[in-house]
C-alpha cells in the first residue's frame, strides 16, 4: 500500500510485556520501528486520559499489554485495565475513533517472539486502517 | 406495607403545608435537625439550609422550581464523618441518586441521615429562575403548581424547566426513606407521605397524619410523565450523538468552552479531590506551547479543550445521574448535559449499570472479574 508509516503508542508493564519486549530485542528478533514504548510498573497504572491523550495528539493506535491475567504482579491491575479499555472501546468510537486503535494484549515475560510477531501484525493493521484522521480535524 | 400519610393542604397554600410538615417533623420525628432549600432574605433564589429551630422554616420552599447546587455535595460535607446526631434531608431525586453513588464512592455515609425525596416536575435554570420568582419565590412556586394542575405543564410565564429534567427518567425518588408525593395525588386537599424503610417509619409515627394509600391514578400518571421524558431523552440521545459524531463535531460542539472548568465543579459525581487538569501537570513549559503550535502552524489557546470533557466522560460518566447541573454552571451555553447524558447512558448500559439506583450495586470501575470482558483482549501470537 502506500508509505504511510503508523505512529503507535505502547503502554506496557514492566514485568511481561516490557521484559518480552527486551527479549524480542536480544534475541534480534526484527521489530517495527513505528512502536513507541512507554514503560509503566503496572497495566492497572493506564489511566484512560493516556490514551485519550495519545489518540488526540494523532497517534494511531494505541496499545496497552501487560501480564497474563492471575500473572499481574499487583494482583489485578490487568484486570482493572480490561475494564478501562472496555470503557474506552465504548466512548471512542461515538467520536469517531475506530475502536481497532485501541488494543489490549496480555504478552508474558518470556514470551519475546509473541511480542514481536503481535507488533509486526499490529503495525500492518494499522497501515490498513490508515491515519488517525484526529491529526486533521484537532487544532489542540 | 409501607405507612403512606396524607400531610393536609391549608388555605390552598402548598408551600406553608409543608412548611408546618416539616415544623411537626423537626418537633416531633425524632431529628436533630433537617436540611431544606429555603428562600432566605433573597427571596428569588433558594439554597439548602441546615436547619435546628422549628421556627426558622418560614421560607423553606423544597417545591420551588430551581435548584442553584445539586444539594449531594453538601449532604457529602455533612456525612464524611459521624454527626453527632440525625438530619433528615430534603432532596430531588437526582440528589438522592447523586448522593448514593458518593456513598459508594466513600464521600459520604447514609447512616447519621433520613433522606426525604420529593417527586420532581423539573426546575427552571439558574439563570431563568430570578426572573421567573420575581420579588416572591414563594408565591411564584405557587404559580408553577397551578399552572400544572390546570393541565399547563411546566412551562409558565414564558419559562420552562431544563432539558435535563425533560429528559429524566426518574421524577420519583424511588429511593428515598421517605418520600413525598405530588403526582396523581389531589393537590387541593393533601400532599402523600410515604415512608419507603424502617428509618421514614420512625420519621412519621409520631406527627399523628391520617393515614391513606395511594391514589390509583399516581401509577399511570407516573407512567405518562417517565413516557414522555423518556422520548425526550431518546431524542436528545440521538441529536448530541449525531452532533459529535466526530472530533472535527465535538470541536465545535465545544467551540465556546472557556476551559473555565465550572460544569465540573457542579458536578455533584465528579468525586476527585483534586482535578488533575487543576494541577501542574497541565502548567505546560512556555515552549511546548510553541513546539505544538508548529506542527500545524496554530493552537487554539487555551489548550486541552477536548481533553478534559473527554478525561471526564472517562472518569464519571459511568456516575452521571443527569442533574443537568453542568449545564446550569456553564457561562457560555454548551450544552454539556446533553452530552455527558449521552455518553453516560452509553457507558452505563455496557457496564450494565444505572448511576443512583441502589447501593447495592457496584460502580462498574471499582470491580473487576477475572472472567469478564474476553472480546477486549486481543490475541497475541
Ligand atoms: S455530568 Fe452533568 S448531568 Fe451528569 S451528574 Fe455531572 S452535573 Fe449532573
Ligand atoms: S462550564 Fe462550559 S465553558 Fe466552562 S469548562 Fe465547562 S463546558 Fe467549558
Ligand atoms: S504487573 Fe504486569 S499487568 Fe500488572
Amino acid at each position: 500500500m502506500s508509505d504511510f508509516e503508523p505512529t503507535i503508542i505502547a503502554f506496557v508493564c514492566n514485568w511481561c510485556t516490557y521484559t518480552a519486549a527486551d527479549l524480542a530485542g536480544t534475541s534480534r528478533l526484527t521489530q517495527p520501528p513505528n512502536v513507541r514504548m512507554i514503560r509503566m510498573m503496572c497495566t492497572g497504572m493506564v489511566d484512560p486520559k493516556y490514551v485519550i491523550k495519545a489518540l488526540l495528539e494523532g497517534a494511531d493506535a494505541v496499545l496497552i499489554s501487560g501480564c497474563h491475567p492471575g500473572d499481574c504482579h499487583y494482583i489485578n491491575g490487568n484486570l482493572k485495565a480490561r475494564r478501562r479499555v472496555k470503557l474506552l472501546k465504548e466512548i471512542l468510537p461515538r467520536f469517531g475513533f475506530d475502536q481497532r486503535r485501541v488494543k489490549l494484549t496480555w504478552i508474558g515475560a518470556s514470551e519475546g517472539i509473541d511480542f514481536a510477531n503481535t507488533m509486526n501484525e499490529l503495525v500492518a493493521e494499522v497501515k490498513e486502517l490508515g491515519p488517525n484522521e484526529v491529526r486533521k480535524q484537532m487544532v489542540i | 406495607m409501607a405507612t403512606t400519610v396524607k400531610i393536609p393542604i391549608k388555605d390552598q397554600n402548598l408551600v406553608s403545608s409543608l412548611q408546618d410538615f416539616f415544623k411537626a417533623m423537626l418537633r416531633d420525628g425524632g431529628i436533630n435537625g433537617l436540611m431544606v432549600a429555603q428562600h432566605l432574605p433573597t427571596k428569588n433564589s433558594v439554597m439548602p439550609t441546615l436547619v435546628t429551630d422549628p421556627d426558622k422554616l418560614d421560607t423553606a420552599d423544597p417545591l420551588a422550581p430551581v435548584f442553584p447546587i445539586n444539594a449531594a455535595k453538601v449532604v457529602s460535607k455533612l456525612t464524611r464523618k459521624p454527626l453527632g446526631g440525625k438530619v433528615a434531608v430534603v432532596l430531588r431525586p437526582c440528589e438522592i441518586r447523586a448522593f448514593i453513588e458518593l456513598v459508594k464512592l466513600k464521600q459520604g455515609r447514609v447512616d447519621d441521615v433520613v433522606l426525604i425525596g420529593m417527586d420532581c416536575l423539573g426546575a427552571y435554570s439558574n439563570v431563568q429562575y430570578p426572573d421567573f420568582a420575581g420579588d416572591n419565590g414563594m408565591e411564584a412556586t405557587l404559580r408553577f403548581y397551578r399552572n400544572i394542575q390546570e393541565g399547563k405543564g411546566t412551562a409558565c410565564d414564558g419559562f420552562d424547566v431544563s432539558p435535563a429534567c425533560k429528559a429524566c427518567e426518574h421524577p420519583i425518588p424511588e429511593n428515598a426513606d421517605v418520600l413525598i408525593g405530588l403526582v396523581g395525588v389531589d393537590l387541593k386537599d393533601h400532599l402523600l407521605a410515604k415512608a419507603n424503610t424502617p428509618r421514614g417509619e420512625e420519621l412519621l409515627e409520631n406527627l399523628g397524619l391520617s393515614s391513606t394509600s395511594e391514589p390509583e391514578k399516581r401509577g399511570k400518571e407516573i407512567e405518562k410523565l417517565v413516557t414522555e421524558r423518556l422520548s425526550y431523552r431518546d431524542q436528545m440521545f440521538v441529536e448530541t450523538s449525531e452532533a459529535t459524531a466526530d472530533v472535527g463535531k465535538l470541536v465545535s460542539y465545544l467551540g465556546n468552552c472557556v476551559n473555565c472548568y465550572n460544569c465540573r465543579v457542579a458536578c455533584p459525581v465528579c468525586y476527585c479531590k483534586e482535578c488533575v487538569f487543576l494541577t501542574d501537570v497541565f502548567d505546560h513549559e512556555p515552549s511546548q506551547y510553541l513546539r505544538w503550535a508548529k506542527r500545524k502552524g496554530i493552537l487554539k489557546m487555551p489548550t486541552d479543550t477536548v481533553f478534559f470533557h473527554l478525561t471526564r466522560i472517562a472518569h464519571m460518566s459511568t456516575a452521571c445521574i443527569g442533574c443537568g447541573q453542568c449545564s446550569n454552571a456553564c457561562p457560555n451555553n454548551i450544552p454539556v448535559m446533553e452530552l455527558f447524558r449521552t455518553m453516560a447512558h452509553y457507558t452505563q448500559t455496557a457496564f450494565d449499570y444505572v448511576a443512583g439506583r441502589s447501593l447495592e450495586d457496584d460502580p462498574p470501575l471499582s470491580v473487576f472479574r477475572e472472567d469478564e470482558f474476553q472480546e477486549v483482549v486481543a490475541k497475541s501470537h
